[in-house]
């Protein structure tokens, strides 16, 4: 006699249960206090079970008004907000800044200057980049590249500090010139950094270029194409990361760029991986332009001489002789005379391309003053390329990125 | 295309009559009427290979200038490795507007917003013109020159937020709290210092409330 055993298909009656279910998709609000979104960024995602259907980023969490506050005080008075544009490179922020005045002013800076300049944004770009790769290892899940690179970045920040007496706000470059001469034995201290640097930057890639975890995190991750990174205005590793070779250092070479060999690392595929690869090389790149510079530092004056009324004279001078006392006070008071006209200035930071919109109408205070910046514009292309990956590749796209609020707020 | 600034002027006005040099510190820089500028940054992407949109903001020239609002582009060639600035005035000083040109670029979408934001010139034809760093129903645009720096009190910190809760909040939520300073009967404009105070000028005598 047959016995029929009814076997309980539990696959198929889910299947069929949950096609009666209604599917719902859901709102989620990431950010903006989410740890993977560096600040506070706020995507607004529609989820379809793990999918992202939608991706509609929210930004101004930290917006100061940094555009109007710029048109209420001098071009000096501005250089501290700088600092708090891309606060992980203060100092290529400075520098981007005090090189679009200075177009406005026509002035230009003895050698000596452009090379302290090309010497403190590439030792910016090097603490940024640690931190953007140390982030994005930890929020796929790799904890250890974090403190190596916390460790190294705090050896960069005591140079910072010795340097500008200040760790992070370091507001060291002056309209016309830097705030003050390098310290003794700075330059020697660089090199040491240098040379110990590479080896531990080179045990930090090691630990993600070929983990199994991190490259199925990223590799085929976040794809950009080379026309829609153009077409989005991505700048800097994230540009080149899609392939594009375009760096403001070597096309429009500013601050005497062009003297320095260095190689410009571009990505073939444009995923996440690709854009962590390219920061990695740029950091050799940059400890390679540092070390060209020390080698070949000029002597001489690192502020604009014959800038009587824009860079401050000498403070000696200031007590002895009554026609620099008077320049002194200007200066402080009015601030630097520019003449009237319009300047666009854009340097390569670690970010992308910061870019200063400068319109004056002469004296000592901006008309208007647009800050384009590289996180503002890197972002614009979340809503595309979000949608239709998992809600934890999401979290991997934002680490590539290398974003900052700051920055992007203004 | 070479970028001498004089070669671009008369490279563009053969197509575009009405296309004027502007002065410039730098790059080369062009004038164009609003009617026009669309068809001419698209010329400038497609035939010129301009195809990078560095950035797009405007310029409020005064209270009681005419025209009061201007829109820059900024263009960049890659092939060429220049920049291009294009300027075009808003008709209208009150209700000033401009063409989107988010169809070329997509990276004009977040731009456009931002200056519509801040100062309040609306792009036409743009796919989603909300505010980008101020929230929604904020009533002003802060860059414009009318707008004080200290700010101006509103009620609502955000539109949705009212509606549910019907909240309303003070801007500061933390003045006299443990971190900033309570600026007791003083308005915004009084208790910001760097301020600037339009009550009183040469002509007009400073209050004694202040």
């Amino acid at each position: 006699m047959p016995t029929e055993y009814a076997f309980p298909d539990n696959a198929a009656k889910t299947a069929d249960a949950s096609q009666e279910l209604v599917s719902e998709k859901m709102s989620v609000a990431m950010g903006p206090s989410h740890p993977s979104t560096h600040g506070v960024l706020r995507l607004q995602l529609e989820l379809d079970g793990e999918i992202v259907t939608k991706c509609d980023p929210i930004l101004g969490y930290l917006h100061r008004g940094d555009e109007k506050i710029a048109e209420n005080m001098t071009y000096n008075q501005f250089v501290p907000y700088t600092d708090r544009l891309d606060y992980l490179a203060p100092l290529a922020n400075n520098v981007a800044y005090a090189i679009a005045v200075e177009k406005l002013a026509n002035l230009v800076v003895p050698p000596r200057c452009q090379a302290i300049r090309v010497i403190i944004s590439e030792m910016a770009r090097i603490s940024s980049h640690l931190l953007g790769l140390g982030a994005f290892a930890m929020d796929t899940g790799a904890w250890t590249v974090f403190m190596y690179q916390f460790t190294e970045r705090e050896k960069l920040y005591k140079l910072f500090e010795e340097l500008t007496g200040a760790r992070f706000t370091t507001s060291y470059t002056r309209i016309g010139g830097v705030a003050r001469d390098l310290p003794e034995g700075w330059t020697d201290r660089v090199l040491g950094f240098c040379d110990q640097f590479l080896p531990i930057l080179d045990e930090m890639l090691e630990m993600l270029t070929r983990n199994k975890i991190f490259t199925d995190r990223t590799v085929g991750v976040g794809v950009i194409s080379k026309e829609d990174a153009i077409a989005y205005g991505l700048t800097g590793p994230n540009l080149r990361g899609s392939g594009v070779p375009l760096d403001l250092r070597k096309d429009k070479p500013y601050s005497g760029y062009e003297q320095y060999e260095f190689d410009v690392p571009v990505g073939s595929k444009g995923d996440s991986y690709d854009r962590y690869l390219c920061r990695g090389e740029e950091m050799k790149q940059s400890v390679r332009i540092i070390r060209q510079a020390i080698k070949n530092l000029p002597g001489g004056a690192w502020y604009a001489e014959d800038a009587v009324r824009i860079f401050a004279p000498r403070k000696d001078k200031v007590l002895t002789s009554m026609e620099e006392l008077i320049n002194n006070f200007m200066i402080v008071t009015e601030g630097p005379q520019m003449p009237a006209g319009e300047v666009y200035f854009e340097a390569e930071n670690p970010k992308g391309a910061l870019g200063f919109f400068v319109v004056s109408k002469g004296g000592g205070v901006p008309y208007r003053m647009k800050i384009r910046s590289p996180s503002f514009c890197n972002l614009s292309i979340l809503p595309k390329i979000c949608t239709g990956v998992l809600l934890s590749d999401v979290v991997a796209i934002l680490g590539s990125f290398d974003f900052v609020m700051g920055e992007c707020d203004r | 295309m070479s970028l001498a600034p004089a070669e671009v002027l008369s490279a563009l006005q053969g197509k575009f009559a009405q296309v004027t040099a502007r002065p410039s510190g730098d790059h080369p820089a062009v004038n164009v009427p609003m009617a026009d500028a669309v068809a001419l940054l698209r010329h400038l992407r497609d035939e010129r290979g301009f195809d990078f949109l560095v950035d797009v903001t405007g310029i409020d020239w005064d209270v009681d200038a005419s025209p009061r609002f201007s829109v820059v582009w900024h263009l960049f060639s890659t092939r060429d490795h220049g920049y291009l600035r294009v300027v075009a005035a808003c008709a209208s000083d009150t209700e000033p507007s401009a063409p989107s040109v988010a169809a070329l670029w997509p990276a004009a979408d977040w731009h456009e917003r931002e200056t519509y934001d801040l100062l309040g010139i609306r792009f036409e034809n743009h796919p989603d013109l909300r505010r980008i760093l101020m929230w929604e129903g904020y009533p002003y645009h802060p860059l414009r020159k009318d707008f004080p720096l200290a700010g101006i009190d509103v009620p609502l910190p955000d539109l949705e937020v009212g509606e549910v809760t019907r909240a309303t909040a003070a801007p500061a939520p933390m003045v006299g709290g443990p971190f900033v300073a309570s600026t007791g009967e003083m308005n915004l404009t009084e208790a910001e210092p760097r301020a600037k105070d339009e009550s009183w000028d040469e002509r007009k005598e400073k209050p004694d409330t202040l």
